[in-house]
């Protein structure tokens, strides 16, 4: 329902980057997934960061009564007034949340559980009022469900650019503020500043995005694009700066190439698309990031089970050693099978490393393999005080 | 006569119909090293977070030097407790420490060199030079309170308070943070702290407040901490030696 008919068929990469710059449809729709990438990364990184993940969840689908509302009472279809009506619905959904938590006991996903399908429902049931209507304009609202980049014309890109460029703008300008409300809010609270009002501006902002998305990639995926390119960027560093220019990235990426892959492919719906290119770069992220990745965690526990199996075998060779005046006198290599954890492969290693020579049944230690041995010792020891 | 840093007037603060401070009248003198004890729920940190407005209190109030909290925030310091913070949030032990400034920046200016100088003084006072540039979830517990210490000092406060400074870290670090403690009483401040080893009161403090929803006593450790006020306030018969 949402492939992109021009493009349909196979085309190599050139022919594809050629139509981007010269095909006026395509670049559109390229250019506004790419925009609402750069924005909802951005913006996702502070709903992950403030655990509020599932926010993004709640927000997109109580905005749908709005967009069918707005509908009903203007009988209107361009974008901007419904998702005018989006926008409204949204940022109450939202506030009924906030309200819910502060105001009862209940907890926060109880919370945004109930506001989800209470608004959800509702607009469901707005949307099959209106189709049962005999209004010739009715139809296509339900392309807020899932999402139909197709229809992005350059108004909406503007749009789109627009709000991205405000919220850098605002980003930029209240970093810090931000940065210690995600951190550390009561700390906030005491230094003077109006937590609340900080609060509003980022929930806000974040509302906003996912109004902006919901033509593109619909009510029910539109949370992704927050929480995928984000829980990506968390992975490859340690700075919150990174971590937000990182998401807007990998977020623009997903546009670009899930535009892409549905533009070259039959078929293929761009929000979905855009949703899975998204889950491809949380997917090498979290297995290849070098610091939290679960590849390098694995290849440096083996390394490190290695490396003190080493490290053991040596320190029992030193105390051996020791007890000798000469400190290269052989000894047999049976000796060695007293020890747990001894096996041929940690004697090859170290002599690979220089640290022990072997003649015949018998081995020594080198004077290297002595010294880095007693430097072992010390170091423990130092760990121990 | 001393002055009075902090007073406390008929403070009431509830969760939900249940009172958790009931009534609390306190004076704190300048310049005293003060322990807040009493047992789990006995309302200590709710008092710290009530006094900085953290907490709307239903009735009392509560004043810094004679004036509302409000106007003398400058002078004011806090150090949360550790646990309530994500410490794996993207960000370095530094980054943290320059927090503290962003209370005299106010809003939209950044942090300069100079807010950077005072950073990295405040932590090579709590020996975390070299940690600097570390993820702060790299960092062990203890290290983590020397962190929020910093971040405190950093604020160049009269008055600190301190919830709970003392958990889960181990003695070296206990020690160093007493230590600072003390040095910031010599230098006239008056530091605040909720406290739970009972055992270390005497040591480390020369001011108590036992808590428990209402204020049992306060006043000077050697007077008032006794077998006699911890009874009162753990509502067990309690009996601690202290050997003088």
């Amino acid at each position: 329902m949402d492939e992109i008919p021009a493009f349909a068929g196979i085309m190599d990469l050139k022919d594809y980057i050629q139509l981007v710059f010269s095909d006026y449809t395509l670049r559109t729709i390229t250019l506004g997934t790419a925009i609402l990438g750069v924005v909802t990364g951005m913006l996702g990184s502070f709903a992950v960061l403030r655990k509020q993940s599932l926010l993004g969840d709640a927000i997109s689908h109580a905005a749908l009564p709005g967009i069918a509302i707005a509908f009903l009472i203007t009988g209107a279809k361009d974008s901007n007034t419904l998702l005018l009506g989006a926008l409204v619905s949204g940022l109450i959904g939202t506030f009924w949340i906030r309200g819910i938590i502060t105001k009862t006991h209940l907890k926060s996903d109880t919370a945004l559980g109930l506001i989800l399908s209470l608004f959800f429902g509702f607009g469901m049931l707005l949307l099959t009022f209106i189709q049962k209507q005999p209004n010739a304009n009715q139809a296509g609202l339900d392309k807020y469900l899932f999402g139909q980049a197709a229809t992005l014309i350059e108004s909406d890109v503007w749009l789109m650019a627009i709000v991205t460029g405000v919220c850098l703008f605002v980003l930029l300008l209240f970093w810090k503020e931000f940065k210690i409300l995600l951190f550390d809010k009561d700390y906030a609270k005491t230094l003077g500043f109006n937590t609340k009002t900080i609060d509003i501006l980022i929930t806000s902002f974040i509302v906003l995005a996912i109004v902006l998305g919901l033509q593109t990639v619909g009510v029910v995926l539109m949370s992704a694009m927050l929480l995928a390119p984000a829980a990506a960027a968390r992975q490859w560093t340690n700075s919150l700066a990174k971590m937000v220019f990182l998401a807007a990235l990998f977020g623009a990426f997903s546009g670009v190439f899930g535009t892409a892959i549905s533009a070259s492919q039959n078929n293929l719906s761009t929000g979905p698309v855009i949703v899975l290119v998204a889950a491809v770069f949380v997917f090498v992220s979290f297995v290849f990031s070098p610091t939290r990745g679960l590849l390098f965690k694995q290849i440096r526990f083996i390394k490190n089970r290695r490396d003190l199996e080493l490290h053991k075998t040596l320190a029992f060779m030193y105390h051996i050693a020791e007890t000798h005046e000469n400190i290269a006198h052989p000894h047999e290599i049976k000796i060695l099978n007293n020890f747990q954890g001894f096996t041929k492969g940690t004697l090859k290693k170290l002599v690979e490393k220089n640290y022990v020579t072997l003649k015949g049944t018998t081995w020594s230690l080198t004077a290297e393999g002595f010294e880095s041995a007693s430097n072992l010792y010390n170091q423990s020891n130092k760990k121990d005080e | 006569m001393t002055k009075i840093a902090v007073q406390i007037d008929d403070l009431t603060v509830a969760y939900n119909y249940k009172p958790v401070l009931w009534d609390i009248d306190l004076e704190i003198p300048e310049g005293v090293l003060m322990a807040i004890v009493g047992p789990n729920g006995a309302g200590k940190s709710t008092l710290i977070k009530a006094i900085l407005g953290i907490l709307k209190p239903i009735a009392g109030s509560v004043s810094i030097y004679g004036k509302s909290y409000k106007k003398q925030r400058s002078l004011v310091a806090y150090v949360p407790q550790k646990g309530s913070v994500d410490w794996d949030f993207p960000t370095t032990a530094l980054d943290v420490v320059l927090m503290g400034t962003y209370g005299s920046l106010g809003w939209i200016k950044r942090p300069t060199q100079k807010e950077k100088k005072a950073a990295l003084e405040a932590l090579e006072k709590v020996g975390m030079l070299p940690f600097k540039n570390r993820q702060i979830s790299q960092l062990s517990g203890g290290q983590q309170q020397r962190i929020f210490l910093a971040r405190a000092l950093v604020q160049d406060a009269s008055i600190y308070f301190m919830d709970e400074p003392f958990q889960g870290v181990d003695a070296t670090t206990e020690i160093a943070i007493i230590n600072i403690l003390k040095e910031l009483r010599k230098a006239g401040k008056t530091v605040i702290v909720v406290h739970h080893d009972l055992q270390t009161v005497p040591e480390y403090f020369d001011w108590v407040t036992f808590l428990n929803v209402k204020k049992i006593a306060t006043g000077p450790v050697k007077d008032i901490f006794n077998d006699d006020n911890l009874t009162k306030t753990y509502g067990i018969n309690y009996k601690v030696s202290i050997q003088e």
